[in-house]
């Protein structure tokens, strides 16, 4: 009888290939999604040392980080980014590898893109160049961001040299308050873990909570994982994952279908199953909750004032007076009523439907703030033709939203989505880095999609409970 | 295939003060509009190097009395945040060889020894000895000494860290692990044969 063991652990031991001299691991990667940003310089590589992609057939394209959302018009206005699309078409048509397009129709960020075509799956191992490709996890796969030089090890040989994580169950039971979503969910665990807590493990995402949670909202909790420092997150696969996956064009299809429900129900992990850590959070305990500083981690509930650096620890009053100097926030004031510039809707952490659908609420019959600069950009092609079918398009419009297509927009800003000097940013995107959105002086400030909406509609960071009456039932 | 074995990293050390220093802040994302990483030296810490006009800003990076360094001392959790391998690259490309830091993102850590930039954790005690040391003398020869686990600055010895599997690899001359990797291609066959194509649709 085997001993108990987590989803990780099944997962790793069944991929395992065999061990490196240093005491690494060679893991078999079953899927490889790949963008226009990290991977020229890995075909580079190959092209230099003559060698071939290895199983083009598990190596899926899109391109995400450089387009345009405000014209799908080639060659784009930035040769650089108009080379980076070329490129990608290029090395896709030479090696054989199936590339969702700007006319395919189902492009869209790389980790929206997975998911809805079915590629994402339980129990298998994923890899992309960008650090959010932990949001597969979401559907119980062991996802990690790579680096271009092991964009290329994928291609040249389906593996990765990687020593395997420890693993920390994070429990979140009980009821989230009216207004609490995903998006403050994982904001708080970052809150409490710090971003630095999650290093060298993986983390299980479970308790009540995430079993009530969508697929949607579980991929916005597994995306930011490696906020909190953890390369991947997870969430065992359940009913919710097999409803969302069933009829998908990559899923397995008929009796396939069957078998692999049986047996992605066997990777879950076993009940009594060891962990290296345990943390457990109440639902009742998470607040809407905004960043002030530079990292996810510097985070608050919209209840709260900015900190000061006077009251920290000793080795953290160096850290808050900087980001406190970037963002330009008075020590001890309240964070809500802080004035903000651009209202950013998109991402792949919040650019989803369901995101959309509950933003779409509260916005209908309101007006974006006079001088608001406001921008909805959907996840992928489907999530922004769904929307329109749903009229969505037209709440975001009529409230002073422009609605884009769709890309990664102002969550990186390699696209000309770009904060302009300290402007500042009520953002549904994931990292509030100094000049992530574009301006080396530009300011973020993470939040819920209802949050920004409510940012938006008042032109201050604001409690979205208050402006729009309480909300709903609690999501989960 | 072995490269060259990395048993330590010698020189002068610039002191970049501050815990999570993140690969935006290493390297900003309009640098990584590139197909290839030959030109990214050029944007290493550049937002932090010099303001929106092109002035610089006076970063120890461009202090003269730091010219010529090779290693860069910072604090927890470097190189947290994007995945970018840019951010390495620009790091070596601008001619350093190692960085000590007190912690390192996991990703950053994998792509920078991927290329055979030397990364080493030490205490906050040691962090912070090492900086006076280095802002008292920018001309005082470290040596990270990768097969002893030490930095030693002077007469100071600190203990410094890395993963064992990272330790050997630079001992050994295998920290691009692209030739041991392809030859294990004919078990991978075999892995993927067992594991078969999910992604198929079929």
């Amino acid at each position: 009888m085997e001993p108990p063991r987590s989803l990780y652990q099944k997962v790793w031991q069944e991929h395992a290939v065999r061990r490196l001299r240093n005491g690494q691991t060679q893991l078999f990667i079953d899927t490889h999604l790949i963008h226009e940003v990290t991977s020229p310089q890995a075909f580079g590589m190959l092209r230099d040392r003559g060698l071939k992609v290895l199983m083009p057939e598990r190596t899926f394209a899109t391109v995400d980080h450089i387009v345009p959302t405000h014209t799908r018009l080639e060659p784009f206005a930035d040769p650089l980014a108009d080379e980076m699309i070329r490129e990608l078409r290029k090395n896709c048509a030479d090696n054989g590898i199936q590339f969702f397009d700007l006319d395919s129709g189902h492009q869209g960020i790389v980790h929206m893109v997975g998911p809805e075509q079915g590629i994402t799956q339980p129990g298998t191992t994923v890899a992309c160049g960008d650090s959010h490709t932990s949001t597969h996890g979401a559907f119980g796969a062991i996802a990690f961001g790579i680096g271009t030089s092991q964009v290329r090890d994928v291609l040249a040989t389906q593996t990765l040299a990687m020593s395997e994580l420890k693993v920390r169950r994070i429990e979140v039971n009980g009821r989230l308050h009216p207004g609490v979503y995903a998006k403050d969910v994982i904001l708080h665990i970052i809150r409490t873990l710090g971003v630095k807590g999650g290093l060298g493990y993986a983390y299980e995402y479970a308790g009540d909570v995430f079993d009530r949670m969508s697929m949607e909202e579980r991929m916005t909790v597994c995306n930011m994982s490696i906020e909190g420092g953890a390369r991947c997150g997870y969430v065992n696969p359940d009913d919710t994952t097999f409803a969302y996956l069933e009829g998908r064009p990559f899923a397995p299809k008929g009796a396939a279908w069957a078998e692999a429900v049986e047996r992605w129900r066997g990777l879950a992990s076993d009940p009594a199953c060891v962990y290296d850590d345990v943390v457990t959070i109440r639902a009742e305990d998470i607040p809407p909750t905004v960043t002030w500083g530079i990292n996810p981690g510097q985070a608050i509930s919209i209840e709260q004032r900015v900190p000061t650096p006077d009251g920290a620890p000793e080795g953290e009053r160096e850290s808050i007076a900087e980001a406190l100097a970037h963002m330009k926030l008075t020590p001890g004031a309240p964070i809500a009523g802080t004035k903000v510039d651009v209202a950013f809707f998109g991402s792949c952490t919040n650019g989803r439907v369901s995101d959309f659908v509950e933003a779409a609420r509260f916005l209908e019959g309101r007006r974006v703030h006079d001088g608001v600069h406001a921008i909805a950009v959907p996840g992928s092609q489907h999530v922004k033709a769904e929307c329109e079918r749903l009229g969505i398009d037209r709440v975001f419009r009529d409230a002073g939203f422009e609605w884009r297509d769709a890309g990664c927009s102002m969550c990186l800003a390699m696209n000309p989505d770009k904060l302009v000097g300290d402007q500042l940013c009520a953002s549904t995107s994931n990292r509030n880095f100094k000049g992530r959105q574009g301006s080396p002086t530009g300011r973020t400030i993470l939040m819920s999609p209802v949050m920004v909406a409510a940012a938006a509609v008042t032109g201050r960071v604001s409690d979205a409970r208050e402006v729009f009456g309480v909300t709903r039932e609690a999501v989960a | 295939m072995a490269m060259r074995a990395i048993r330590e990293v010698r020189g002068q050390a610039v002191p970049l003060p501050g815990d999570d220093i993140d690969t935006d802040r290493i390297i900003p994302a309009r640098y990584l509009k590139c197909v290839t990483f030959d030109d990214l030296a050029e944007g290493l810490f550049r937002d932090e190097r010099f303001d929106e006009s092109g002035a610089a800003k006076g970063h120890a990076l461009d202090d003269p009395r730091y010219a010529g360094a090779r290693v860069l001392i910072s604090g927890s959790n470097f190189g947290c945040g994007s995945s970018r391998e840019h951010a390495p690259q620009s790091i070596a490309r601008a001619g350093f060889e190692a960085v000590i830091a007190e912690s390192f993102a996991e990703i950053f850590f994998g792509n920078a020894t991927t290329l055979g930039l030397v990364c080493v954790a030490v205490s906050p005690t040691a962090r912070r000895a090492l900086i006076e040391a280095v802002r008292a003398d920018p001309q005082l020869e470290l040596v990270i000494d990768v097969a002893a686990g030490q930095v030693r600055a002077g007469d100071q010895t600190f203990e410094a860290s890395l993963p064992s599997s990272a330790r050997e690899a630079l001992l050994d001359g295998f920290w691009d692990p692209l030739g041991e990797l392809l030859e294990g291609v004919s078990a991978v066959r075999e892995v993927a044969e067992r594991l078969g194509h999910v992604a198929t649709g079929a």
